[in-house]
């Protein structure tokens, strides 16, 4: 079951909203989870969880560290999607 | 008065208790004698022997922040609460980072999270652990999160004495501020222990009341029918401070944090020496860290917990060391309302001792029918004024725990 970029954006907003606070419609493809996001390593880790529930596509921990902005995300699930 | 030492006053209080949301709350029903004790209708507790408990008086997570609150254990809620009422109470100054430090303690910590975390594991796998288990199970969780809320780099500890836990704390706060490595320090107790767990351990040692019919009349510390504590939750906090940082900036003195005295009974793990020779020293050497004489202290806050065993052990000990002006002391347990908070329970009594001293009245020891032996000290079903003296009046919280630890507090008119 692939997810679409439009699915993926939407669903990481809410996760996003649920585990760090972050209102769903700040939670936009260029945003780095860092600086712009304030989200530490700690919630980046329940994220990645949750995105793995929401989305079907495991994210390990040597891939999770390169994720940087929320684009980044997208086209991780989009690939894993691809090449499941 | 004597200046050859710090002078250590209390600046702010903050509670979450079972009988009120705040410190307002709290004080009003526990002087009108509102017991916070009630039946648990929980699945888990109606194979219990004891299935009444006194909860917090509102749900802590709905005054958290929602992201924060899901990292916090509810023994973390409960202190952060209490940390922010006290520190707003004390004006919410802005002070030196380096001479602010934070003392909060908790009996048995996170142990609700531990369980949850377990199940979690057991059922979900490790991965569905929150990345947030360990610091929601550690006890010292607390008071790492008002650290970095207050900005406090002086120092964050946690005192771990069972039930005096919370007194340790503000005993342990008032030497940082007298040895000079603080200038404030928030100080407090907290516990959020009413589970499945905890009831069913207590009852196994026959420490809990089983009156489930009467919740409200449960809790009866000094009345011959009393037959067990009942288990509250919540948390108390109090800004300590040097008395020159608190006149520097002007702020408002509830009363002096005298001293503290420390003793352990080295008898056994769980139940009170009988001659309460622990207890005699603790308040002696209270009285003598105070540098206040017996005649000075007009009332205690006990620590009377409504054991059949602990409660007329503590009450010949008091009349035993304060001698002459016992008679005209007033002796409260506000666990008669409040339940029994473990590590909160010293804070949230020392809160009720100072409010007690300023507005001169002790609240009641409710459920006192029929009164076991007193040592002849005034202990009452109400409310009581609090007698003049002409030197500044003192006020008492004891706190004794569980691996024979005790703690004694002493607030005198600043």
């Amino acid at each position: 079951m692939a997810n679409s970029e439009q699915e993926i954006l939407a669903g990481l907003g809410e996760i996003i909203d649920e585990v760090a606070g972050v209102p769903a419609d700040q939670v936009t493809p260029e945003k780095t989870f860092v600086d712009d996001l304030d989200i530490d390593s700690l919630s980046m880790v329940e994220i990645a969880v949750a995105a793995q529930d929401k989305f079907g596509v495991e994210i390990p921990d040597d891939q999770l560290k390169d994720l940087k902005t929320v684009q980044d995300v997208i086209d991780y699930v989009r690939r894993a999607d691809v090449s499941a | 008065m004597a200046t050859d030492r710090t002078r250590v006053v209390v600046t702010g209080l903050g509670a979450i208790t079972p009988v009120g949301a705040d410190v307002a709350t709290t004080w009003e029903a526990l002087k009108a004698g509102h017991s916070g004790v009630q039946q648990l209708t929980d699945d888990w507790a109606a194979p219990l022997p004891a299935r009444i408990a006194a909860r917090a008086a509102v749900d802590p997570a709905t005054l958290i922040d929602r992201v924060q609150a899901r990292r916090l254990d509810r023994c973390e809620q409960f202190a952060l609460i209490a940390a922010r009422e006290a520190w707003a109470d004390a004006g919410s100054p802005e002070v030196d980072p380096e001479r602010l430090g934070v003392a909060m303690a908790t009996g048995i910590g996170g142990v609700a999270s531990t369980l949850s975390a377990q199940e979690t594991l057991r059922e979900k796998g490790w991965q569905r652990l929150s990345p947030y288990t360990v610091p929601m199970l550690m006890p010292n969780g607390a008071a790492g999160w008002i650290a970095i809320e207050l900005g406090a780099q002086a120092g964050v500890h946690t005192t771990v004495s069972a039930c005096a836990s919370g007194a340790e704390a503000i005993g342990y706060a008032i030497d940082m501020i007298r040895s000079g490595r603080a200038d404030m320090v928030l100080a407090g107790g907290t516990e959020a222990a009413i589970i499945e767990l905890n009831i069913a351990a207590f009852c196994a040692m026959r420490a809990v009341s089983t009156r489930n019919d009467e919740p409200e009349r449960a809790s009866r510390p000094f009345d011959r029918g009393r037959d067990g504590f009942v288990l509250g939750e919540g948390a108390a906090a109090v800004v300590l401070e040097s008395a020159e940082h608190a006149a520097r900036r002007g702020a408002t003195v509830y009363a002096e944090a005298a001293g503290v005295g420390y003793s352990s009974d080295a008898h056994h793990i769980a139940q009170p020496e009988p001659e309460g020779i622990g207890l005699k020293l603790v308040l002696g050497r209270a009285l003598a860290d105070a540098r206040v004489d017996p005649s000075q202290v007009v009332h205690v806050n006990a620590h009377a917990t409504s054991t059949p065993a602990g409660d007329v052990v503590e009450a010949l000990a008091i009349s035993s060391v304060l001698g002459d002006s016992a008679p005209d002391v007033v002796v409260s347990s506000t666990k008669s309302m409040t339940g029994h908070l473990l590590g909160g329970a010293g804070a949230v009594e020392s809160v009720a001792a100072i409010l007690a001293l300023r507005d001169e009245v002790a609240p009641p020891t409710i459920n006192l029918e029929d009164p076991d032996e007193d040592g002849g000290l005034r202990i009452s079903a109400e409310a009581q004024p609090l007698k003049a003296r002409t030197a500044p009046r003192a006020v008492i919280n004891n706190s004794f725990g569980f691996g024979g630890a005790n703690v004694a507090l002493i607030f005198t008119e600043a």
